[in-house]
């Protein structure tokens, strides 16, 4: 029997169409706009003012604190503007304009795709490698690498899980990297185990993507360290509570982060890019984008560099399908909506998903039939008909003993209430009440 | 760019489910118990049932329009359904307006005045039928003899009458069992009762149709057919002069269409698999200490009528175990 997690789950249509197409390089685009903010936490400090001239893995934007990621460019050229444009979230958010010449990569950065395996062990080297790197959570989350390989004082890591359960319908970009590019994938989780000092590394991949698992466990077949474990399709088994559940059996406590049970999470991509950075000295500047949707001709994964408009990656996979009603950043379960094209690819990207007119538009929702589906799907043991009803009524001490803040926002209930009812947007803005009442507690 | 994008909030995907799929698949799932009771009592059944879905769809229309001043809903299917089980609960020969009285206190009252689909504490069919049993005791306990049966007798007992007035007299159970009918009749229906409840075969192919759709789960059925086998059983094995044998209970008057359709409405039963063991606990015991102590000779309704009633405190007490969580 395939490992899972127990409690809750759906199966949405997988619709992987673009499973067997390589990894492309995509061209370079005219000019990118770079957000300061890619990740969670402070924004980076932009270094760069209009004029400068930069090179591809420049550093242009520094960590703003200790949770927050450095910036680097992604292309050659010149620094057209510091300054506010609309992103992927629809608000507009700083960052630096710059206009592409060339492409000219910084003299410290290996550019050919040999492979180096060894690496310097030593943990405090690695993590700097990293965090000079600018390497956040590839998975979506973006939460800074860095901080994640050092454990607060009191809590030890004792395995590392690679996340290359990519749960999400349509995206492949983690399974091509899988596929293509296992070897590095490997490295970099030796360089994690190493920077953490732990001694055991799992992936979790889920088993749709037999060829990857196949792939991977023959180049681990004599590393007993590193062990593949398949996994039986169900979403969200990406989310980093149910994938630590699948593979190990334990459960973070709620309100607790992965390390209360030993474990570090990150993903496929994560791990490449750590490969890229301790021993390549590449910088965080381009990443494995998955262009698709049912009426898009040329379903594609693309090598993107971080800044470039969605719009060219849209005319690389055959152009905006006349039906074209809806276009999301990331999977059809979690990801954003955006209202243009001209928004960038960011280090959180993990997918373009073109929705056709009729896919777009939410049903009319009706009363609640009380059937418990919710309750049956929540991946996380909620109750999300109850914490609706209580967000619409703003019972927020009801919704704090109700566990909202423990809601992961999979997405699960309102994919399957029969009646469309919008569930996780009142449950979304009924956390974020309660978080702030929470928060004006502590102070 | 000239087009405009639509935009929402995750997730983008959804099931194809929908609450009228749901009402239909029911429906559909009553459809051999339908034909079976055309069958054994002819077009008094055809005339009932028509009746009841006509004026449930009827009353709703009406009151949703006229009185509560919104878009009418019927074609949700919730209201076709709630006409099939109150057929299904009233003997074939009901006169046809006592059946459309039922209806409008089924709907009206059941369903209606709470809010409509989904704000019923209590199984709308199942008020609209206790609500005629007390209200005409006569018309709603005259059973019909089938339309194949060799006899001149216009109506007869159903086996949980004959069994409640011998048990009464004080005959002894071995005494009684050649009146009742064999476990083969009662399983395929031959026997006297409300008209669609008749069947326990053909009422377990609907459900194994339901589960197969996965319209409901196993847990209330099981857990209450479940209970009253256990706590029949019990009695039985106490005193088999005094108590007949479990199998007769779960084979007679509402037992299956009680536990595989009406205390499986989902507007009325708990959230949790936890809470809906306790709630057909619940109606298990209830219906045998009706069934062998009460007054009438059947129990189910109101049995899963007084759990209806506890269902809003087994959700607060009965939480799903959460992800991370002490208990």
């Amino acid at each position: 029997m395939l490992k899972t997690f127990k409690i809750g789950g759906v199966h949405p249509a997988e619709n992987k169409f673009s499973a067997d197409k390589a990894i492309e390089k995509l061209a370079l685009p005219k000019s990118v706009f770079i957000p300061v903010a890619q990740h969670i936490g402070a924004p980076a400090q932009a270094l760069v003012k209009k004029g400068d001239q930069v090179k591809v893995g420049q550093i242009i934007a520094q960590a703003g604190g200790f949770v927050s990621a450095n910036i680097h460019s992604s292309v050659s050229g010149t620094v057209k503007k510091v300054d506010l444009a609309t992103d992927a979230s629809g608000y507009p958010k700083q960052g630096i304009f710059i206009d592409v010449e060339g492409d000219e990569w910084e003299d410290t950065i290996i550019t050919d795709d040999k492979l180096i395996e060894k690496f310097d062990t030593d943990s405090k080297t690695i993590i700097d490698k990293i965090n000079a790197a600018g390497i956040v959570g590839l998975g979506g989350a973006t939460f800074p690498t860095h901080v994640k390989l050092m454990p607060p004082p009191g809590s030890k890591a004792e395995m590392l899980i690679i996340n290359g359960v990519e749960c999400e319908p349509y995206l492949t970009a983690d399974h091509r990297l899988m596929l293509e590019k296992g070897q590095e994938i490997l490295v970099g989780t030796r360089i994690l185990m190493a920077a953490l000092g732990v001694n055991k590394a799992y992936i979790g991949i889920e088993n749709n993507k037999k060829d990857a698992i196949g792939r991977l466990k023959e180049l681990t077949a004599s590393e007993s360290s590193i062990e593949i474990v398949p996994l039986k399709v169900k979403y969200p088994q990406g989310g980093e509570k149910q994938l630590i559940k699948a593979v190990t059996g334990r459960e973070v406590p709620s309100g607790a982060l992965p390390i209360a049970v030993g474990a570090v999470v990150s993903n496929v991509g994560t791990a490449f890019a750590v490969y890229e950075a301790v021993q390549k000295n590449k910088p965080l500047i381009e990443r494995v984008v998955t262009v698709t949707g049912k009426s898009v001709s040329k379903p594609s994964n693309f090598m993107v560099r971080v800044g470039t408009p969605v719009n060219e990656l849209i005319d690389a996979a055959g152009g905006l399908p006349e039906d074209t009603g809806k276009v999301i950043s990331g999977g059809p379960m979690m990801g954003k909506a955006i209202a243009s094209l001209d928004v960038p690819v960011t280090k959180g990207t993990s997918g373009i998903l073109i929705m056709p007119d009729q896919d777009a538009k939410r049903k009319t929702s009706q009363n609640c039939i009380r059937c418990g589906r919710c309750v049956t799907v929540c991946p996380m043991g909620l109750e999300p008909f109850l914490l609706m009803t209580v967000s619409e009524r703003q019972i927020w001490d009801r919704a704090e003993s109700d566990c909202i803040m423990d809601c992961i926002e999979c997405g699960s209930c309102s994919f399957t209430c029969p009646a469309d009812r919008p569930l996780l947007d009142y449950i979304r803005l009924g956390k974020g009440k309660v978080g702030q009442i929470i928060r004006s507690r502590k102070k | 760019m000239s087009k405009l994008l639509t935009i929402s909030p995750s997730p983008h995907v959804h099931t194809s489910e929908s609450v009228n799929k749901i009402m239909y698949r029911v429906i559909l799932a009553l459809v051999p118990a339908l034909v079976w009771s055309v069958f054994m009592f002819g077009l008094d059944a055809v005339r009932v049932t028509l009746l009841a879905v006509v004026a449930c769809m009827g009353f709703e229309y009406l009151i949703q329009r006229f009185m509560m001043k919104e878009e009418p809903k019927i074609t949700d299917g919730s209201a076709a359904l709630t006409g099939i089980l109150l057929a299904f609960n009233v003997p074939a020969s009901i006169p046809s307006w006592i059946i459309i009285i039922g209806a409008l206190v089924a709907v009206g009252v059941g369903k209606l005045s709470f809010g409509g689909l989904g704000n019923n504490p209590f199984n709308p069919a199942l008020v609209g039928r206790v609500f005629l049993l007390i209200s005409f005791p006569v018309q709603m306990t005259s059973w019909p003899v089938g339309i194949h049966a060799q006899t001149d007798a216009v109506t007869t007992a159903t086996p949980l009458a004959i069994l409640k007035e011998g048990v009464k007299a004080g005959q002894p159970i071995a005494d009684l069992m050649h009146k009742l009918p064999s476990s083969i009749d009662l399983l395929y229906g031959n026997i006297a009762g409300s008209m669609g409840e008749i069947s326990a075969a053909l009422l377990i192919l609907g459900f194994a149709y339901m589960l197969w759709k996965q319209v409901i789960t196993w847990h209330i059925p099981v857990f209450v057919l479940g209970t009253i086998f256990m706590f029949q059983g019990g009695l039985f094995l106490l005193n088999p002069y005094k108590f007949i044998e479990p199998v007769f209970h779960l084979l007679t008057g509402g037992a299956m269409l009680g536990a595989i359709y009406m205390a499986t409405d989902m507007v009325t039963s708990p959230m949790t698999h936890k809470g809906q063991f306790v709630y057909a606990l619940g109606i298990g015991v209830i219906t045998v200490l009706i069934r062998n102590f009460g007054a009438y000779p059947e129990g189910i309704s109101f049995a899963i009528l007084i759990m209806n009633g506890f269902t809003p405190l087994i959700n607060v007490y009965l939480k799903p175990k959460r992800f991370g969580g002490k208990n």
